[in-house]
């Protein structure tokens, strides 16, 4: 069962008005904070968001990928085991 | 509508919680091993935790009608202690054919380091020899992607290891795809910050579909809900999924996975 892009739109527009709102005032709050010392944090926010409108699709995926270690075909080379 | 939580931690959990669930639904649900907050200092007192899971825990759910099942390992949390594990993984098998023991888990990776992989493989030589199912626990937040890939690089380079009898859980949007196009069960976490929330788990149903894909609350003595299956259940319902799909991945789904133990003596509502 899935549901048509409009019937998704109306039925979870305010939830996610409201989500975007959240992510708006967090900048807010970080920008009168003054400076950040953790950059590589900052920019993984900034990365994560610009995906939100980029146009492309997997965005979820990309989202997590964004936030995840790298991994080593090799690993098990490295350690040994 | 009946649900069976399949992967949820009962010790850390009042028995307030277990009436609460059987009202909500739940028939019976499945407790693996895991961390108990702190690291415990001896074999003996993993002896102890594995008595708790097969004689107290299924006690204190039947009051309830709840059928109580559970695996057994040590977590990878403490495989740091590589002779501790190697102590626990030599008594398990004590316990292996009592009745409510479904198999060896959660075992898997926590930061993904070389004494966890070693204890990994162990665990896994260990329900090989003795015919045990295997439920996998895959690492948090930014360590999972890469954890989940070395979890299936062990398993898939072990010729030994029926797929469809090993779960790997905590799944999200970028290890389901490869956890299920390897032939493995996949469990899906609801966890409102650190996993999947309903709304999440209910996309990877339409988008995975059904097959090998179930749903836990892993409620535990952390943030977490015990009820979150009945939210999915929600979720599905408010999207428009028939009665009879979301039931698959309630109930048919774990029902089917823990079949193939040979402990899992389950009585379906409809029979008691």
């Amino acid at each position: 069962m899935s549901r048509t892009a409009d019937q998704v739109l109306e039925q979870e527009f305010l939830q996610v008005r409201a989500k975007i709102l959240e992510i708006a005032a967090f900048f807010d709050r970080l920008s009168e904070g003054g400076a950040v010392t953790n950059e590589q944090q900052l920019r993984l926010l900034r990365d994560g968001s610009t995906i939100l409108n980029d146009g492309a699709d997997e965005k979820a995926a990309r989202v997590q990928l964004l936030f995840s270690r790298q991994y080593e075909s090799n690993w098990r080379e490295k350690f040994g085991v | 509508m009946y649900y069976i939580d399949p992967h949820i931690h009962m010790v850390s959990r009042t028995t307030d919680d277990y009436e609460t669930l059987a009202k909500m639904g739940c028939v019976a649900l499945s407790e693996p091993a895991f961390w108990a907050g702190f690291d415990r200092g001896s074999v003996d007192s993993f002896r102890d935790y594995f008595r708790q899971l097969t004689e107290t825990e299924p006690k204190r759910a039947a009051q309830y009608g709840i059928q109580h099942f559970t695996w057994l390992c040590i977590n990878a949390k403490e495989a740091e202690n590589v002779s501790l594990s190697r102590e626990v993984i030599a008594m398990i098998p004590e316990f292996l054919d009592r009745p409510n023991v479904l198999g060896i888990g959660e075992i898997g990776l926590n930061k993904n380091t070389k004494n966890e992989a070693t204890i990994f493989l162990e665990h896994v030589d260990l329900a090989v020899r003795h015919d045990q199912q295997i439920l996998i626990h895959t690492p948090h937040l930014e360590d999972k992607y890469q954890g989940t890939r070395m979890i299936l690089d062990m398993l898939c380079g072990d010729t030994r290891i029926q797929r469809h009898r090993v779960l790997v859980d905590h799944v999200e949007e970028h290890t389901i795809g490869p956890v299920l196009d390897a032939g493995f069960w996949a469990g899906m976490t609801l966890y409102p910050v650190t996993k999947c929330t309903p709304q999440r788990a209910a996309d990877m149903i339409e988008r995975f579909g059904p097959e090998r894909l179930m749903a836990n609350s892993a409620g535990d003595w952390g943030p977490s809900k015990p009820t979150a299956i009945p939210d999915l259940i929600l979720e599905l319902r408010r999207r428009g999924h028939s009665e009879a799909a979301i039931r698959r991945v309630v109930y048919e789904n774990p029902r089917t996975f823990f079949e193939q133990s040979r402990h899992f003596a389950f009585v379906a509502p409809e029979n008691r």
